[in-house]
């Protein structure tokens, strides 16, 4: 209410950009207070992220340390490949981030537009990896694999000199209920199974409510909001985006690598 | 408007989106419509506080309600009598009073189990819980602090909507059927599939999931505000005690309510996918359900309780005319509260976790108890040798102190092994947790509702009768709840519709207890209502405070002050320093002189 007044000033305003006539909202003194407010503010939250993950953290050493069998079982059926693509696409999307704010900073608009969008593709990448080659696989059907390793599956198929194979599904392995008991070598598989997907489907939440953000920052960036007058949006939204890559970087070894 | 850091793009002058600047912010904007608009869309904190007000008074009458309902059902034991050879069943109060007088004892114990449910939920998670931060808070820290507004207004605003949004899902829960899990949602109860309320139970997770948010909401504005908008002279040992609880109850609110988030909505996926983390039938472990829910419930008992101390804080000082007793150990212990908060939550599984995890939660526990003390006796040492006035927020904090000790000192023996198993499960925990709960938060709530009622509405209550119906909470909350001391160590457990008739001389004491303090709130109730209709017009200082809010009118302008105030003596100074708009005409009871005597 009090932040987007544009044309608060006049005619002599009006022709400026919106980041070049920003005036921080009323009950702030100066846009320095402002700003470490809303970055205070920001790394509170991020506090509540990363105890929000902490709980499904704890329960994962917890259930790891009642059942090594069952989770050693489980995580075998992972693809590290595909969650190391994963890992580095959103670094990637860390870095063009940071980058963003760095272009906000010293005023290079067209830059920022590109960052924002790269790391909204970079975004939107790690989920459509994720569906399609890490849950529809273990839900039904054939997929496509880039490890060898996994070629033991009955693989058909293979395409690209062996790089490449298609993979009957390993089915039934979904959350909870859900879960087909056939499948399950050891009796708290389902467990590891609901963990994997309350863990990742959390993360994965985060990773599409980025979207939505940045989103929004390339929308605002289009009409010249972000400048090095005023970019506390790019910069606590960045900050929103390492946690949800950090979070990643937990996950990744502690669901595919360790056996 | 003058800020001594304004800066080059243009601070000065700059009013945002207010039209008065001068005019009460309980000025209304047009007709009923605009007002209602108003109100609906504001992000000035003191009526988001009004507005949270409101709302937790409603939820604290709903949650009541339902605790007279219990109180109603254990006037008797539910007994089977043999009258003609065929069995009868008597005292089943309110299935009689739901409909079906001869329903059978397992349904009515299902309807007992549903009210107080009803009950703990709404009391803890919406009333107990935002009560005191986010009504008497939001109007008061921007206050305190010399501020014009919260940090975050807009984020202030969306947490009154997602309080509200919360409480209609637990509503909701209601209205369908209720929820018999009790207010802490254990497993198996809350996830057995069978269960036909299904829905019912998603719901009331989901309700105090969202309420979370708006938990977490106020708490993280608070801390920014306390950090970037204290005015210029005002440093941390200048700010009042209460700003110190609310700082210390958000650090709370921010770190724990995340942990109790991810529970409930793993509890939700148990419910709706059987994701098996939680329910023993699909391997998971109910003892870790246990866990997490007490690493947030326990921290976030003192999220009740630390506002409720800061309000004790800011009344015996100012109704003493006393300088604060021990203002840094106060202002220390609130912390360290805080911190000792997340080391205990081991206490509430002392009969269901190992024997070395319950040793070394028990000593954890007595921690808890040194700064409590260092508080309590901080207040007394203020009381000496102070001007104490006798009115009603100063009746409500000698009040506080004296439920407020024998609810802390009830605990350690519910914090020693030993006594704990004789004790747990019975009523001795009920009357324990409603002496610090009830004889401590509600209580402090209720001495600062009056103490500030002039400040927030401009209206002086009528202080002869609000100290009748202070003695007469007085006298209600200690016949309700001592009882329950003696019914707890001579066996009585909780959470039963019934019990063995030797108990019932107590139950009904109790009881009656219970319509006595029905009969004090309601009488706050009409006071204060009525306060707002023919009440005196209140000075902007009635108290002779010397913290910030009592510089702005009552009520306070839209924008909270003339000029943006300066901190120059002490919070507590009242030694040195001359109250601002104090005149001794304004203090309605203070040393009545009889007719004829002199004043010397």
């Amino acid at each position: 209410m009090t932040t987007l007044d544009i044309n608060h000033g006049g005619d002599a305003k009006a022709n400026r950009p919106y980041h070049q006539t920003y005036t921080q909202a009323s009950h702030f003194r100066s846009k320095d207070e402002e700003f470490d407010a809303v970055k205070i503010g920001m790394w509170l939250f991020l506090a509540t992220e990363v105890l929000l993950f902490a709980g499904l953290f704890v329960g994962y050493a917890i259930f790891r340390m009642m059942h090594p069998e069952a989770f050693a079982n489980g995580s075998h059926y992972l693809d590290w490949k595909w969650g190391c693509l994963n890992t580095i696409v959103l670094l990637f999307s860390s870095w063009t981030i940071a980058t963003a704010i760095g272009n906000a900073q010293r005023n290079e608009q067209k830059a920022l537009r590109r960052n924002l969008l790269i790391t909204i593709a970079c975004a939107l990448l790690f989920v459509g990896i994720k569906l399609t080659f890490e849950y529809m696989p273990k839900w039904s059907g054939w997929f496509l694999s880039i490890d060898p390793a996994l070629s033991h599956y009955e693989s058909s198929k293979t395409a690209l000199g062996g790089m490449l194979h298609f993979v009957e599904g390993y089915g039934g392995k979904r959350p909870g209920s859900l879960f087909d008991y056939p499948f399950a070598e050891n009796p708290y598989e389902p467990m590891w199974w609901s963990i994997y997907y309350c863990a990742t489907g959390i993360h994965a939440t985060h990773v599409l409510i980025g979207v939505g953000l940045i989103s929004w920052l390339y929308l605002r960036a289009r009409k010249l909001h972000f400048g090095p007058g005023h970019y506390n949006a790019v910069e606590i939204v960045g900050l929103y985006w390492h946690i949800v890559d950090l979070i990643w970087i937990f996950l990744f070894p502690l669901l595919y690598l360790i056996h | 408007m003058t800020t001594l850091h304004g800066d080059i793009h243009g601070a000065h002058g700059h009013h945002g989106g207010h039209d008065h600047h001068d005019g009460s912010y309980l000025e209304r904007k047009g007709g009923m419509i605009a007002t209602i608009i108003d109100w609906a869309t504001t992000i000035d904190h003191k009526k988001i506080g009004v507005m949270y007000l409101v709302a937790v008074l409603t939820m604290f009458f709903v949650g009541g309600i339902a605790a007279m309902l219990i109180r109603y059902e254990l006037i008797d034991p539910v007994t089977i009598a043999q009258v003609d050879g065929a069995s009868v069943t008597e005292g089943t109060r309110l299935a009689a009073l739901f409909g079906d007088k001869d329903m059978s004892v397992a349904e009515a114990d299902r309807i007992y189990n549903r009210v107080m449910t009803l009950h703990g939920a709404v009391m803890v998670f919406m009333f107990i819980v935002p009560g005191i931060p986010a009504s008497l808070g939001n109007f008061l820290l921007p206050l305190m602090l010399g501020a014009k507004d919260v940090a975050f207004p807009r984020l202030n605003l969306a947490s009154w909507y997602v309080y509200v949004f919360g409480s209609i899902f637990g509503i909701l829960a209601i209205v369908m059927g209720g929820v018999d899990t009790g207010w802490t949602f254990y497993t198996p109860y809350s996830s057995s599939h069978a269960d036909p309320g299904h829905w019912r139970v998603v719901f009331m997770i989901l309700a105090a999931f969202i309420l979370g948010f708006s938990s977490i909401f106020t708490g993280l504005n608070f801390i920014v505000t306390v950090h970037k908008l204290r005015a210029p002279g005002l440093g941390w040992f200048d700010l009042p005690l209460f700003v110190w609880a609310m700082y210390s109850t958000s650090v709370i609110q921010v770190l724990a309510t995340p942990v109790i988030g991810i529970t409930l909505l793993l509890l939700v996926f148990e419910r709706l996918f059987h994701v098996g983390i939680f329910d023993p039938a699909l391997g998971g472990d109910p003892v870790l359900f246990q866990h997490f829910f007490w690493f947030y419930s326990h921290p976030v008992v003192y999220v009740m309780i630390l506002p409720g101390m800061g309000i004790i804080s800011e009344c015996i000082a100012v109704h003493s005319r006393k300088q604060i007793f021990g203002y840094k150990a106060i202002a220390f212990s609130s912390l360290s509260i805080a911190a000792i908060s997340f080391l205990v939550w081991g206490h509430h599984l002392f009969t269901s976790e190992g024997e070395l995890a319950a040793t070394i939660f028990s000593a954890l526990t007595f921690l808890v108890a040194i700064p409590t003390a260092v508080k309590v006796f901080n207040w007394i040492g203020t009381l000496y040798k102070g001007s104490i006035q006798i009115n009603t927020p100063m009746l409500y904090t000698l009040f506080f102190l004296f439920t407020f000790s024998i609810g802390g000192l009830t605990g350690l023996p519910l914090g020693a092994l030993a006594t704990d198993l004789h004790l747990h499960d019975s009523y001795f925990v009920v009357a324990h947790f409603h002496y610090v709960m009830m004889g401590g938060t509600v209580i402090a709530f209720l001495a600062g509702i009056h103490h500030w009622w002039p400040k927030m509405f401009g209206r002086m209550y009528n202080e002869r009768w609000s100290m009748f119906a202070c003695v007469l909470v007085f006298i209600g909350f200690n016949t309700t709840f001592f009882t329950q001391f003696f019914l707890g160590t001579r066996g009585m457990p909780r959470r039963y519709a019934s019990y063995l008739p030797e108990y019932q001389t107590l139950h009904q004491i109790s009881s009656l207890g219970a319509g006595i303090l029905l009969v004090g709130f309601l009488l706050h109730l009409a006071l204060l209502v009525g306060s707002l209709i023919a009440g005196k017009k209140a000075p902007a200082n009635p108290w002779g405070g010397l913290t910030f809010e009592w510089e702005a009118d009552s009520p306070p302008t839209t924008h909270n002050f003339h000029h943006e105030p300066i901190a120059k003596h002490g919070p507590y100074a009242f030694d040195d320093v001359v109250p601002p708009h104090c005149d001794p005409k304004d203090y309605p009871l203070a040393d009545p002189l009889p007719e004829g005597a002199k004043a010397h």
